[in-house]
């Protein structure tokens, strides 16, 4: 039984009930509590199953590194998986579910694994799941895919909000037990921005348990009043509920705030993430006690020594009236004290050490507490809980000598610090053979730029044991971070403790029998057995044994079983520990939320919708989007009862016959001013931009310097030291950056200013025969063919709005880009549609922008290229300038196998039938390859339907494409059927541009 | 000549941190040898303040200079006054390599003013927002969740934004969802 003692509990409010519900049914607990204390004080043991065997679990520590304590908490949208159960705070109307049992908690059909655990050894899904292969997708998959995992994935959407917050800090010091307080007081003096963060609702951590005097006061006194002291330095802050989960390069850290999940109130976010920058990390993150491995040591009622004691000194809470203590160091005797003290029955401590007789040791023998030393446990009786142990030689292989009528066993391996955050950045251990830990090697530290290191373990994350010590530690590490002479050390008497025993198996000779039910990991299930069953089988290193066991591969990351495991796997093949090692600490150190890492980033703001000026317009008159990097473009703008497709039909055949407006703003504008501007743009293009006069317009190509196209568009020499230069709309920024780049890193000496004003304009295409009508309708500028010619630009006023006319077509239409300043973008469109409307005036997308275009055999990038294709593929040799001396891709063009003859080029496509191909079709060319799929000889790269031709049209490149006009060749259609395509010239309408000048 | 629009139509927003559009500003990139006597002297009669050093700004956001980079400030003025501006700036510098160009319409302005704009701020910015970092007269180039802004200290404890306009909804409305989401109480000064 476990229960609710008459008095104690130091962190409890027994005047202030509270209920919370577990699979269904209510359970009184106390403010103050966490689910753990509140469902052991009513004597709720069984909280979960283990993964593999669905063994019966019970709660088994008291803080972050519970294995066992998972539940769902949570209903709807604040349903959360794999909640802790000693880090959930209890509040009035707390729900949650046990996890990984069918049909319920108590009694589990999955729980037959036991019984066939002889069967499901280590490796055993590799082993049996290979066979025969198709069984994988159609039968293992499922299986295991049902069975895994221990949570649930919630069904809602999160009804919560998140959020993240930036510090800059000299010195922030995780954990907030006493070596965190100590160092944080020390640092603070220096008047440096020094940041505490606490995992727990509580100062001190376990200090106050184990209670040693601190300048002659209760260490209870004392860490209040440490707390005082720091709250009143102005440059230090303090946050509880706050767990540093993980530490990078340069002094970053992240750490995750539970804002409201102790108190749950709408309109405040539940979670914080933490990004923090410090100059110096000190991890103050304390100690976890080891378990034994003994049979049957994952009995509900098998618990931690130090969490017996947390349960019995912070919440009043009793795991049994009868406790058998078992250890191998002095450290578990303080469990059996003061469940002796709280009137409780400790039959017998089972010390494993042949000699034991420290100051704790002594103290326990004089309250008459039996003490059995150079004993084990052989075995624990039981099922859903602990009933007996049977205890035998430690020294022998399991004989039993005598067994102990007991409903609780509080067990004690060691100590390992907590050494995650000193080792996520690189910093290395080492192993204490004295204290028989692996803690931080202070000769090397992760570092820094400067080389120096930058995270300070202090306190027993540093190994230390003794209070004394660790205020000692805590006071020289908070000096040197912050870069004073140590100060005085407060005076701390806590009790001398014996040397440990190294205990990885219990007895130390036991047999299979035995080993096969010593749990390591609770969660995973894996026990020893399987661990030196993968070192039988090869898996010596450490990373292969975890992966081939999954030993600390579960929630909790194995922050109980990873040293047990190293241990027994060096035992296995005979190697030292300190040889073996350990895995990898990865961040974080304890699940932090999904919500947090998105913070406010969700919903509408999940990720920002670059909007044009007219964007409204759009929104409000049937436009169907799409998104061009991070704008939304109208795809087509439906009227009435119109498919998409209806809808850009009607909208090319307009352009054709009437005029169109399509809003461009989106496309790149860069302007490139400077005496060495043209030579600049004449490397970056390859055709010749210095010799443009001004007023007129060039279309330009760019290339990397592999030759490879990479960007085209129209570029306009607007005075004499003044390009400007459109972009692809997805190449603005890319562009921009290509050209400071270069400017920056290569010709640096050259006098050249580029700005990129792309938002600056709303730029608006008047596309169609009736294309100069409507201008001039809105009237203020001759544009006129005359006047301006194609391929030319001026500066004038339309409508009453200043307004840049470039005569360039991106159609074959008489067509006219007007830039006019972004904040009139949209008075000017509506001028525009207003001024047309006796004209046939009617917006166009994109999709009709890419029919008009192909049409026309006009190139897109993104189509046509991909980061393969040369100008010269694409026909573009007209492009290209003969006569400069270099540009960027002039030399990578002349590598041979970009002048092979056999390269695939740009042709048009028609099939026979008139149907349109699919996009991306492949050309089927003869015979097979080394991989007997049958080869190509093409592919299409621009496929659309035609309205103004009534049929399929396509461009494509094919392997010595323009040699072979008429010639009919198969492309594939996707369902293993192929069309029959005649290749023809690319351009499909208007051939000698007769249109474009209206 | 029709009258512009402001991409935030004047919104604004009260609370523990208002926020407000700016409204339209007249904004002109210089871009030249900062050091040189001609630029400085243009820009600072232009804006009527003194020319900023290095991560610096003087004046407003309605009439002032901003320091963007090593060879490159911001001139606010008003917003009928940017076109003259860059004229006023190509006619003092003739001769000199340099390059002026009206940005007004590319950017987008918002206040913030309230005892919590720095934690509103530092929710969404990795630059040091602490008071001892980021004083009054300085000007930060850096991002606000996921897109690039500037963030201005003005001399009277308030902040303004700039934004590229395409993303100004955006940014106004994370900005407002970080101050509904509440104080963090981190920064006191």
């Amino acid at each position: 039984m476990s229960t609710r003692l008459a008095r104690g509990g130091r962190l409890i409010n027994r005047r202030k009930a509270v209920t919370v519900t577990f699979n269904g049914r209510n359970y009184k607990g106390f403010e103050g509590d966490t689910l753990a204390s509140a469902l052991l004080a009513n004597d709720q043991m069984l909280v979960g199953r283990s993964f593999k065997y669905h063994r019966p679990r019970g709660i088994v520590a008291s803080g972050a590194e519970e294995p066992n304590g998972l539940v769902n908490l949570g209903q709807g949208g604040g349903f959360e998986p794999n909640a802790r159960v000693t880090t959930t705070e209890v509040f009035e109307g707390l729900t949650a579910e046990s996890q990984n049992h069918w049909p319920s908690l108590e009694f589990d059909v999955g729980a037959i694994n036991t019984a066939l655990s002889r069967f499901l050894p280590a490796g055993f899904y590799y082993k049996m799941f290979l066979h025969p292969r198709s069984f994988w997708k159609h039968v293992y998959e499922p299986f295991i895919r049902q069975s895994a995992g221990l949570g649930q994935a919630p069904k809602a959407r999160d009804q919560d909000t998140y959020e993240q917050f930036n510090a800059h800090v000299d010195v922030l010091v995780v954990g907030g037990g006493l070596a965190g307080l100590q160092a944080a007081l020390t640092a603070g003096q220096s008047g440096l921005r020094v940041l505490l963060i606490e995992q727990s609702a509580h100062w001190g951590g376990r200090a106050a348990v184990d209670d040693p005097l601190i300048d002659g006061t209760p260490a209870e006194f004392w860490i209040k009043t440490a707390v005082q002291r720091l709250a009143a330095l102005p440059n230090v802050r303090l946050r509880t509920r706050t767990m540093g989960a993980g530490v990078y390069d340069h002094g970053y850290a992240l750490a995750h705030e539970r804002l409201t999940d102790h108190a749950p109130e709408a309109g405040k976010p539940r979670h914080r993430l933490w990004r923090i920058r410090a100059g110096k990390i000190v991890t103050a993150t304390g100690m976890i006690e080891r378990p034994l491995s003994f049979a049957g040591n994952d009995i509900p009622g098998v618990m931690l020594a130090s969490a017996v004691r947390d349960y019995a000194v912070d919440f009043g809470v009793s795991i049994g009236d009868r406790t058998v203590v078992v250890t191998n160091n002095d450290d578990a005797y303080r469990t059996a004290m003061v469940l002796h003290q709280a009137g409780l029955i400790v039959p017998a401590i089972i010390d494993a050490r042949v000699q034991a007789d420290g100051a704790l040791v002594r103290a326990a023998r004089d309250l008459g507490i039996r003490v059995e030393t150079g004993r084990a446990i052989a075995r624990v009786k039981g099922g859903k809980r602990v009933t007996g142990v049977t205890i035998c030689a430690h020294a022998g292989e399991g004989s039993g000598l005598e067994d102990i009528a007991c409903d609780a066993v509080a067990m004690s391996g060691g100590w390992s610090p907590v050494v995650h955050l000193w080792s996520h950045c690189g910093g290395k251990l080492i192993w204490d053979e004295g204290l028989a830990m692996f803690r931080p090697d202070a000769t090397r530290p992760p570092t820094g730029a400067d080389g120096a290191g930058f995270v300070f373990p202090v306190g027993g994350a540093n190994g230390m044991l003794r209070t004394a010590d660790v205020l000692t530690d805590a006071v020289a590490v908070g000096a040197s971070v912050s870069g004073q002479a140590a100060g005085d050390v407060p005076v701390a008497v806590d009790s001398e403790q014996g040397a440990i025993l190294p205990v990885w198996l219990m007895p130390q000779g036991a047999t299979l029998k035995l080993r096969q039910k010593m749990w390591l990991d609770y969660q995973n299930d894996v026990k020893v057995s399987d661990v030196q069953l993968a070192a039988r089988e090869g898996y010596e290193s450490v990373e292969h044994a975890k992966r081939y066991t999954t030993l600390g591969m579960a929630t909790d990351q194995g922050k109980l079983s990873n040293i047990n495991g190293l241990a027994v796997l060096s035992g296995a093949i005979n190697t030292p520990i300190p040889q073996v090692g350990t895995t990898t600490f990865r961040p974080p150190y304890t699940p932090i939320s999904m919500g947090a890492i998105a913070g406010v980033a969700r919903g509408d703001l999940f990720q920002p919708v670059r909007k044009t000026p007219i964007h409204g317009w759009h929104e409000a008159s049937g436009a169907e989007f799409e998104p061009v990097g991070l704008w939304r473009r109208p795809y087509a703008f439906l009227q009435g009862h119109e498919s998409a497709h209806e809808a850009v039909n009607r909208e090319v055949l307009n352009v054709r016959r009437n005029v169109g407006l399509l809003d461009a703003s989106t496309l790149g504008k860069l302007i490139v001013k400077g005496p060495d501007a043209g030579r600049f743009l004449d490397m970056l293009y390859t055709n010749v931009m210095s010799t443009l006069p001004v007023g007129k317009c060039r279309y330009g190509l760019m290339c990397n310097e592999n030759g490879f196209l990479i960007d085209d568009g129209v570029v306009v020499r607007m005075a004499e030291d003044t390009w400007l230069c459109h972009t692809t709309t997805g190449g603005a920024d890319r562009i921009h950056a290509h050209m400071e780049d270069w400017l920056q890193c290569e010709w640096w000496d050259w006098k050249v200013y580029v700005a990129n004003v792309t938002e600056q304009y709303a730029q608006i295409a008047v596309v169609g025969p009736n294309a100069r009508k409507v201008l001039e309708k809105l009237d203020g500028m001759d544009v006129t063919k005359e006047v301006l010619p194609f391929m030319t630009s001026a500066d004038g006023t339309l409508g009453g709005i200043a307004a840049r006319v470039f005569r360039i077509s991106f159609s074959g239409e008489l067509s006219y880009e007007i830039a006019v300043p972004a904040s009139q973008g949209r008075a000017f469109w509506d001028a525009c549609l207003a001024a047309g409307a006796e004209f046939g005036i009617q917006p166009y997308g994109t999709e009709c922008l890419h029919v008009l275009r192909a049409e026309k055999g006009f190139i897109m990038i993104g189509d046509e290229t991909d980061g393969t294709v040369i100008p010269q593929d694409l026909n573009l040799g007209w492009a290209i300038s003969k006569k400069k001396s270099d540009y960027l891709g002039k030399r990578g063009q002349e590598r041979s196998h970009m002048v092979d003859p056999k390269r695939w080029k740009l042709v048009g496509l028609e099939t026979v039938d008139g149907s349109v191909i699919p996009d991306g079709a492949y050309a089927v060319g003869t015979g097979t390859n080394a991989n007997g799929q049958k080869n190509t000889q093409g592919r299409v790269t621009s496929t659309y339907f035609s309205p103004t031709l009534g049929k399929g049209i396509a461009m494509g490149l094919v392997e010595r494409g323009p040699e072979r006009m008429g010639e009919v060749i198969p492309f594939t259609k996707g369902n293993g059927t192929t069309v029959d395509v005649r290749i023809v010239d690319q351009v499909f309408y208007d051939k000698a541009g007769a249109k474009q000048d209206g | 000549m029709a009258d512009g629009v402001s991409v935030l139509g004047g919104v604004s927003v009260g609370g523990a941190v208002a926020l407000r559009d700016l409204g339209l500003t007249g904004m002109v990139t210089v871009r030249g040898n900062l050091a040189g006597g001609a630029l400085q002297a243009v820009c600072a009669g232009l804006a009527g303040v003194g020319f900023p050093g290095a991560g610096m700004a003087t004046g407003t956001a309605a009439q002032g200079i901003a320091w963007m980079s090593p060879d490159e400030v911001m001139v606010f003025v008003a917003h009928d006054a940017a076109g003259a501006a860059v004229a006023q700036i190509d006619a003092a510098l003739a001769g000199v390599h340099h390059l002026a160009v009206d940005v007004s319409d590319a950017r987008a302005l918002i206040g913030l003013s309230g005892a919590g704009a720095r934690d509103v701020l530092a929710k969404l910015t990795p630059a040091d927002m602490h008071p001892d970092a980021f004083r009054p007269g300085m000007f930060r180039r850096t991002r606000l969740g996921q897109v690039a802004a500037g963030i201005w200290a003005l001399e009277d404890g308030s902040f303004a934004v700039m934004c590229f306009r395409s993303v100004a909804d955006h940014v106004f409305a994370t900005l407002a969802q970080s101050v509904k989401d509440g104080a963090v109480g981190h920064f006191k000064g």
